[in-house]
């Protein structure tokens, strides 16, 4: 029987099958999701198993999957979803896969190669195709100037002018008849132009000429290189040797130079050739493209079926590493930890395997009993699995132990919302909580960890925003506002002349004014029907009246939440069959509880219950100390009769228990350990054995001793935590209050700060500011009151019951069950 | 027609969420100020001036309640002008994304 009350009962199996049906039947029980495989080599290394080197061949066929996918995504090819269960591939399959992946990868890296060469192709004839048109206008100019300067004169050597010329140099360094200009032309980047020209003005005295422009990037341009801007530049000088340090220079500079015949007529048919290869080269470029997204979109089809084929492989392969494989090699033996009640379904899964395979052995089922703890599995459903993540993040609980999840599903939304407490941020966190559960499944594809986060909590988000509104409604507050739905107890008209003290005057001379329920018709008599009263919200006071109410209540209410930890203990105890622990442990626990912090919650709900006269009711703090310290004086005030004589007794009866839960147990033990030492030395004496027999004896009579102090300190240890415990763990609940108190003033001083200065402005404009100031008040709402206050709360109600209310009983000290399941393995990896 | 869509998905997406809280907060502060609940007093700007003593000190009080309530009444009017156009808004993103395709 499966419930979430207790873990499941666990066997341990053997299993045996034939080698051929072992990729089949380990698919089926990977699909069936319920069996969890022990590994049967422990001691050997990873590199040493079996099957060391199909797990490599998966995880190669991974790796160039995930290759394909990236040329995928960067091309912008949609991978196709899915389709559902496929079938595992056998061996010859998974030889046909990894051929196809190699082929697939070889082809991608050629052409992308290919497409690298040609790109770069391409960029050198367009920098030569814009170089050739924009150094017609230099041609032309040197050329003018050429023709006119036929006679050399001496300083109209105007070969020499360039933008930055400061000084002319001598026409002794002008060469006389035609001059014979050198060019070298090439293109730079602008952002190292103005380096490379102070070097050449360095190195020649302006012995050079230098032009240059930007080149204009056309879009084809910026498309094929990158927003890179270059400067097509042309040098004319004289001389070789010139030439060659200039060229060094350009190299330095990583500018590229390109050869530039030197007529116009060779310019142009160079020109027209560089304009024919690009033409050529774009359509090639285009044809490659094409090329590669064909081949990719044919991939993409079968990407994602691939993924989970090699997954599933690699997962079974790694299963296989952990069976035993029998000396004929024909026979598996698995060894499988599974629920008790499953055990036909796994039956029915390894035949149904074995028949897939065709063998006509069917696998054998063996249950071995076992003295290794089995793992610990809660069968859970979308809903409880998120309640059993929380209690399983502090602790996987022991094999068989009760399950604190059940009880967790309601009273940790209810401590949250006690923490939380206010109508409309419930009713705001509830409509996320609903919006996220209709949309969890394309929310899932957004892959971010925090939304991940958030979609696995989505129905506590939406039981703790439920249980919001509820304490919203108990504590009257929505957005710091009360609603008065029932009418107010409160009267303010009463106070005044007729039937009581004020008049008119007294407004005016008082700032505060405090109503009397003693003046009769100021209070109703009857307390406000659900919730507290709408008065309280607009008194100045208000923080005196619910400070006490909320620290009462979350005394009770944690007290009660430790009761019922203790009360669980007992249902441990009882199927564990430990009967002794019961009246040694768990009676005198409960009494030890009930009868100091049972007694003031009494007095808690005593003193609401009577009518008292506020200045002179005993704070029940003080009552409380008194009575630990015995201190009773005449002048102090009780609560009821033989309230001193009832007192005094369960004080004593409280400090009685100490000794019980500290020495009983331990005596008891070492009561037995004598019993049956003294029936061995008895037997002993009777056999007459000879002195082997007694020192092995002693031996034994040692170990004892060690283990009899041992069991003194543990027992003394868990009294003592349990007694100081119980005081700090009751104070611990206090946060019940102070987190709610937060809370509550947060949201006044978010109301009176943001809205209040809209609404208070009465003219028209007051309705522009309104919505503005909305906007922010919506806004901080969501992130200071809802994201931080709701974390923050969640963390507290958390902290109190993995500490305050499971280390009453809960132990926590297994392991969980991990079965080999192909569907967490590939959402995990999705 | 593309230049009508001014915002993207995410901010449209918020804009209309705000804009129904809007609506629907503000509508009902508005009931809530007309109907003069005592809660809210320390909401109505109120001065020493209106509470004197008087036969029409009541009034007065009523009418700044009522005026802060209009107010709230126009601006929820406001916030359906601006949750419409986040509407609006938002389906032209979701043709965008289908034309894309």
């Amino acid at each position: 029987m499966s419930s979430l009350f207790r873990s499941e009962e666990m066997c341990l199996v053997q299993l045996f099958f034939q080698t051929e049906s072992a990729h089949n039947c380990i698919s089926e029980l990977g699909h069936l999701g319920l069996v969890q495989f022990k590994d049967l080599n422990p001691g050997v290394a990873a590199f040493q198993r079996r099957f060391v080197k199909e797990v490599k061949k998966c995880e190669e066929m991974e790796r160039i999957l995930r290759y394909l996918e990236k040329e995928m995504v960067k091309s912008n090819i949609v991978i196709a979803a899915t389709k559902e269960k496929e079938m595992v591939p056998c061996a010859r399959d998974v030889l046909e896969l990894e051929s196809t992946f190699e082929k697939l990868e070889q082809e991608l890296r050629e052409i992308n190669r290919n497409h690298a060469a040609l790109r770069q192709n391409l960029i050198e004839l367009m920098d030569i195709d814009s170089l050739l048109r924009m150094t017609e206008d230099f041609f032309e100019e040197a050329e003018s100037l050429l023709t006119y300067s036929e006679p050399p004169s001496e300083d109209s050597v105007s070969m020499t002018v360039s933008s930055h010329i400061t000084s002319r140099r001598n026409s002794n360094s002008s060469t006389s008849g035609a001059l014979h200009l050198s060019f070298i032309a090439g293109v730079i980047k602008q952002e190292r132009f103005p380096a490379f020209e102070k070097v050449l003005w360095r190195l020649f005295h302006g012995n050079f000429v230098l032009r240059h422009t930007e080149m204009q990037a056309t879009e084809e341009l910026q498309a094929v290189r990158g927003a890179v801007k270059k400067d097509v530049f042309i040098i004319f000088v004289q001389g070789d040797h010139v030439r060659e340090k200039i060229r060094k220079v350009c190299e330095g500079f990583r500018a590229s130079l390109y050869s530039c015949p030197k007529t116009l007529y060779e310019r142009k048919q160079m020109s027209n050739s560089v304009m024919t290869q690009m033409e050529d080269l774009r359509m090639i470029l285009r044809r490659t493209e094409e090329y590669r997204a064909g081949v990719l979109t044919r991939a993409a089809e079968h990407v994602q079926e691939w993924g989970s084929k090699v997954k599933k492989m690699k997962a079974i392969y790694y299963t296989l590493n952990l069976c035993n494989i029998d000396i004929t090699q024909k026979l598996i033996v698995a060894e499988i930890w599974c629920p008790v009640s499953d055990l036909t379904l796994v039956q029915s899964a390894l035949i149904k395997g074995s028949e897939q395979s065709g063998s006509s052995v069917t696998p054998v089922l063996n249950r071995i009993q076992t003295q290794q703890t089995p793992p610990t599995f809660n069968r859970t459903n979308t809903f409880t699995e998120g309640f059993q993540a929380i209690i399983d993040a502090y602790g996987v609980g022991t094999y068989l132990e009760i399950n604190p999840a059940p009880y967790t599903i309601v009273t940790f939304p209810f401590l949250f919302a006690v923490m939380f407490g206010d109508c409309g941020h419930g009713l705001v966190m509830t409509l996320f909580a609903v919006w996220v559960i209709s949309q969890a499944e394309s929310l899932r594809k957004w892959k971010n960890e925090l939304t991940d986060v958030v979609i696995g909590g989505r129905y506590i988000i939406l039981l703790m925003g439920m249980f919001s509104i509820y304490t919203g409604l108990i504590y009257n507050d929505c957005f710091s506002k009360s609603f008065n739905i029932f009418g107010s107890s409160w009267c303010v008209r009463p106070m005044f002349h007729a039937h009581g003290p004020w008049q008119n005057e007294t407004l005016h001379e008082y700032h505060h004014l405090q109503l009397n329920p003693f003046v009769p018709g100021v209070y109703s008599g009857d307390p406000y029907v659900f919730g507290i009263d709408p008065v309280w919200n607009i008194a100045s006071n208000k923080l005196s009246f619910l400070n006490s109410f909320k620290m009462k209540m979350s005394v009770i209410l944690g007290v009660s939440h430790m009761l019922f930890g203790v009360a669980l203990s007992l249902v441990n105890f009882v199927h564990f069959r430990k009967f002794q622990d019961i009246f040694l442990q768990f009676v005198p626990q409960l009494i030890f509880m009930l009868s100091l912090f049972g007694y003031l919650i009494f007095l808690i709900l005593y003193k609401w219950c009577i009518t008292l006269r506020s200045e002179t009711a005993p704070s029940i703090l003080l009552l409380f100390i008194n009575m630990m310290l015995f201190d009773y004086q005449s002048e102090h005030v009780l609560l009821y009769r033989g309230q001193k004589g009832v007192q005094i007794f369960l004080v004593l009866t409280a400090v009685l228990m100490v000794p019980v839960l500290l020495l009983v147990k331990p005596f008891l033990i070492y009561r037995t350990r004598m019993k049956t030492r003294h029936q061995v030395f008895r037997n002993n004496l009777n056999d007459q054995h000879g002195t082997d027999t007694r020192s092995s004896y002693s031996q034994h009579q040692k170990d004892e001793m060690v283990s009899m102090g041992d069991i003194f300190v543990y027992q003394a240890i868990h009294t003592i935590e349990f007694c100081l415990g119980c005081i700090s763990n009751t104070t611990s609940y206090l946060r019940l209050w102070a987190l709610s108190l937060a809370h509550a003033e947060l949201s006044e001083v978010l109301w009176r700060m943001v809205l209040q200065v809209g609404l208070k402005i009465s003219s028209g404009m007051g309705s522009l500011m309104l919505v503005v100031l909305f906007a922010a008040f919506a806004v901080l709402t969501v992130t200071v009151l809802l994201i931080m206050e709701g974390l923050s709360a969640f963390l507290h109600a958390l902290r109190l019951h993995w500490v305050e209310f499971q280390n009453k009983f809960y132990e926590g000290s297994g392991y969980k069950f991990t079965p080999l399941s192909f569907d967490s393995l590939l959402k995990t990896q999705q | 027609m593309a230049s009508l869509l001014f915002c993207g998905p995410k901010l449209a997406a918020c804009g209309l969420v705000l804009s129904i809280w809007g609506v629907i907060m503000l509508a009902m502060l508005g009931i809530f100020f007309t109907t003069h609940s005592a809660v809210l007093i320390e909401d109505v700007p109120f001065t020493e001036k209106d509470m004197e003593d008087g036969p029409t000190a009541l009034q007065n009080i009523y009418k700044l309640y009522n005026q802060v309530g209009y107010n709230c009444f126009i601006a929820a009017a406001i916030y359906v002008g601006i949750g419409f156009l986040s509407f609006c808004q938002v389906r032209l993103n979701k043709r965008k994304e289908y034309l894309v395709h």
